[in-house]
């Protein structure tokens, strides 16, 4: 055999900031490597070339926020063989989701003079609310070395090793001491996937949930523990409501804190 | 009567979704739109109710490439509203980290997104192959400038260590210095990318535009976070007075608004604008790399701006070498401050251009209302304008090249169509 086959690998923007997508290109070390091993033939962050499917691999970025873009899903959906979402705005709706607990309409008249001209839905949802996921990669941002593992493990057609246990196991084996429990910083490191490397508490800041909720979190238990350190009802609203306001065990809390 | 639609879907190596739609009769344009259909995520809507110290985090997610540029206009805008103006090591510090965004943004929108078009390659990937020399370069500078991300920051995109009144954390002096090495090596990749950049050959095209940037008069400082707004053509306002003279207007065709000056129409910001009008503010070596390769103290052309970004890459090396060989550790990573109820307005230099925040803050510091300007929508309109000239002069290039010119010629700019829409 004297032509092998480079798999295909395309990159797809919904709504968002792109940061996912341009974590890619923040693998300086890596990036040509994976040009060499893949083919890459939709990514216009970097390329004005664009090759019809079907594609070995697809890479989401974006949460799916109007009719035009719930289609657009199906039909990459239909095109890839793999499909693998990246960020927080593919997994759980992302910052956007917030519009989800009030009226996109009433959103849509604070920013625009001419709101009748705007196409949203009223959600932001996830990609996998729309079509089959093979796998999510989660963050606000993505951390770009998971990134890399990602795209290895679908090249070698084997599970990626994404650890679901807690931002509190990295902050031990980065040896940061516990924000929450020696200078009573809130924190929701508890609750929160790893995968950052624990960066907010080791800048001692408490952690804000960006790469979603851990595996069996109990969200119940942390809330209590912030309220008793003094967080008021609305922050701790805020707290579970940001950028995964709309990932199940977030969203219920801060429903449950609302009352 | 000839007329004929010309329909450009699609516009990479841009950050997001737009479409250029022209119509010609009788050989000018008769209509034309840039169609930016990037989805709207309503971050002014949102912010309303959230505690002022959340805003930097929130609207680092505009843009995942000039995360930090919001960041620092949110903080400097909150930090308006209360009173508190940072001076000395804080100051420089976040001095640092605009040098650090700068450096890989313009690596990136250089090497990335410009010269492949100049060059003739349809991606920077088959670039690469070619030019095996200059992608090392390309990814080593855009290193250098998230290396500056990462420490200052935490991580390069949606750094997580900025907050109101200075920093979460301090850098050890000793781990400022380790940046030190590789922005040598940076700031001699940047005079080489100058002199590479200015080889290329430039489409003849220039038109009598409004630069608008940041400017300080009595400093002898090239802009960053702060400064007056000065144009070419007159402007002089405080950053507070932003909104009694430049509108934004929505036009059915694209979901980011469209900005103009009050009376004098479409304005130009970004790298070119900041450098016209602060040339004599640049280092002596950014000044001396951009004479020698042709560029005089004013460039019009927008497809120069490919140069200017390499000398303002250079500039942003020298600058962050700067800041590190004087920098004394201030005693508290923040300074003190009381929230108040208020207006806060800042304006800062996003590598893109001129960015805009301002917020009202109720007297529990939850914000009541927000607004947000960015680049890359104030620039919709003069691309518009360019297009409009450029088009007509060049009708009888085959249609593949001219669509190809077209993206060119926006890719002059800060494509950045999510922070557009935002």
């Amino acid at each position: 055999m004297n032509r092998r086959h480079r798999p295909t690998l395309a990159v797809w923007k919904f709504a968002s900031c792109d940061g996912c997508q341009l974590s890619l290109l923040d693998c300086e070390d890596q990036l040509l490597a994976v040009a060499g091993a893949v083919e890459i033939v939709n990514f216009p962050e970097v390329s004005r070339a664009v090759v019809k499917g079907p594609y070995d691999l697809a890479l989401v970025e974006g949460s799916i926020t109007t009719p035009h873009d719930a289609e657009r899903i199906r039909a990459i959906r239909h095109a890839s063989k793999h499909l693998v979402t990246i960020g927080t705005c593919a997994a759980a709706g992302g910052i956007q989701a917030l519009r989800n607990f009030k009226d996109v309409k009433e959103f849509a008249s604070i920013v625009y003079a001419r709101p009748e001209y705007i196409e949203a839905l009223g959600k932001s949802t996830p990609i996998a609310d729309h079509v089959f996921v093979d796998f999510e990669l989660r963050g606000c941002p993505i951390n770009k070395l998971q990134l890399i593992e990602v795209i290895s493990a679908f090249l070698n057609d084997r599970k990626p090793t994404i650890p679901p246990s807690s931002v509190c196991i990295e902050c031990k084996r980065r040896g940061v001491v516990c924000v929450m429990v020696s200078r009573s910083v809130p924190c929701l490191g508890p609750v929160t996937q790893a995968g950052c490397g624990a960066i907010c508490p080791a800048y001692t800041r408490g952690c804000y949930g960006c790469f979603g909720p851990k595996e069996t979190p109990n969200t119940a238990a942390l809330s209590a523990r912030l309220r008793h350190l003094g967080v008021n009802q609305q922050d701790l609203v805020h707290a579970f409501r940001g950028f995964n306001a709309c990932a199940g065990p977030f969203r219920k809390q801060s429903e449950a804190d609302e009352k | 009567m000839k007329s004929e639609a010309i329909n450009l879907d699609c516009l990479p190596p841009v950050e997001g979704e737009t479409a250029l739609f022209v119509s010609m009769e009788d050989g000018s344009v008769a209509d034309l739109q840039l169609r930016n259909s990037e989805p709207p995520r309503f971050f002014e809507a949102f912010l309303r109710g959230r505690n002022f110290s959340e805003a930097p985090d929130i609207t680092s997610r505009i843009c995942g490439s000039s995360p930090v540029a919001h960041q620092l206009t949110a903080c400097h805008a909150i930090e308006n509203a209360f009173g508190v103006t940072l001076e000395g090591p804080l100051r420089e510090l976040r001095r640092l980290l605009s040098c650090g965004e700068w450096i890989k943004s313009h690596a990136s929108h250089i090497y990335l997104r410009q010269a492949p078009d100049f060059l003739g390659y349809e991606s920077a990937i088959r670039m690469a192959k070619d030019h095996p020399a200059g992608m090392d370069r390309a990814l080593r500078l855009k290193k250098t400038g998230n290396q500056i991300l990462g420490l200052l920051g935490g991580r390069e995109i949606h750094p997580i260590n900025l907050r109101i009144g200075g920093f979460y954390n301090l850098p050890a002096r000793g781990e400022l210095a380790s940046l030190a090495e590789n922005l040598k090596w940076a700031r001699d990749a940047a005079s080489e990318t100058v002199r590479w950049v200015a080889k290329f050959s430039f489409p003849d095209f220039e038109r009598d535009y409004e630069f608008v940037a940041l400017g300080n008069p009595d400093e002898d400082e090239y802009p960053f976070n702060e400064g007056r707004l000065i144009s070419n053509k007159g402007l002089d306002i405080s950053v507070r007075e932003y909104d009694a003279h430049f509108l934004e207007e929505h036009v059915r065709y694209s979901t980011a608004l469209h900005s103009t000056l009050r009376g004098r129409g479409a304005y130009f910001v970004g790298p070119q604008a900041r450098y016209n009008l602060n040339f004599d503010n640049l280092s002596p070596l950014a000044q001396e790399t951009a004479r020698a390769a042709g560029l005089g103290a004013v460039s019009r052309n927008p497809f120069q701006s490919i140069i200017v970004r390499a000398v303002e890459t250079l500039y942003a090396c020298d600058e962050a070498l700067r800041i590190i060989e004087h920098f004394e550790l201030p005693e508290h990573p923040a300074a003190d401050f009381r929230s108040r109820a208020g207006i806060g307005y800042a304006c800062t230099e996003a590598p893109g251009g001129l960015l805009y925040h301002r917020y009202s803050l109720d007297i529990n510091g939850a914000i009541l209302d927000a607004k947000i300007v960015s680049p890359s929508a104030q620039n919709q309109k003069t691309i518009e304008n360019d297009l409009r000239q450029f088009i007509p002069a060049n009708i009888h290039s085959p249609k593949n090249k001219l669509q190809w010119q077209c993206e060119q010629l926006i890719r002059n700019y800060a494509t950045c169509v999510s922070c557009a829409t935002h």
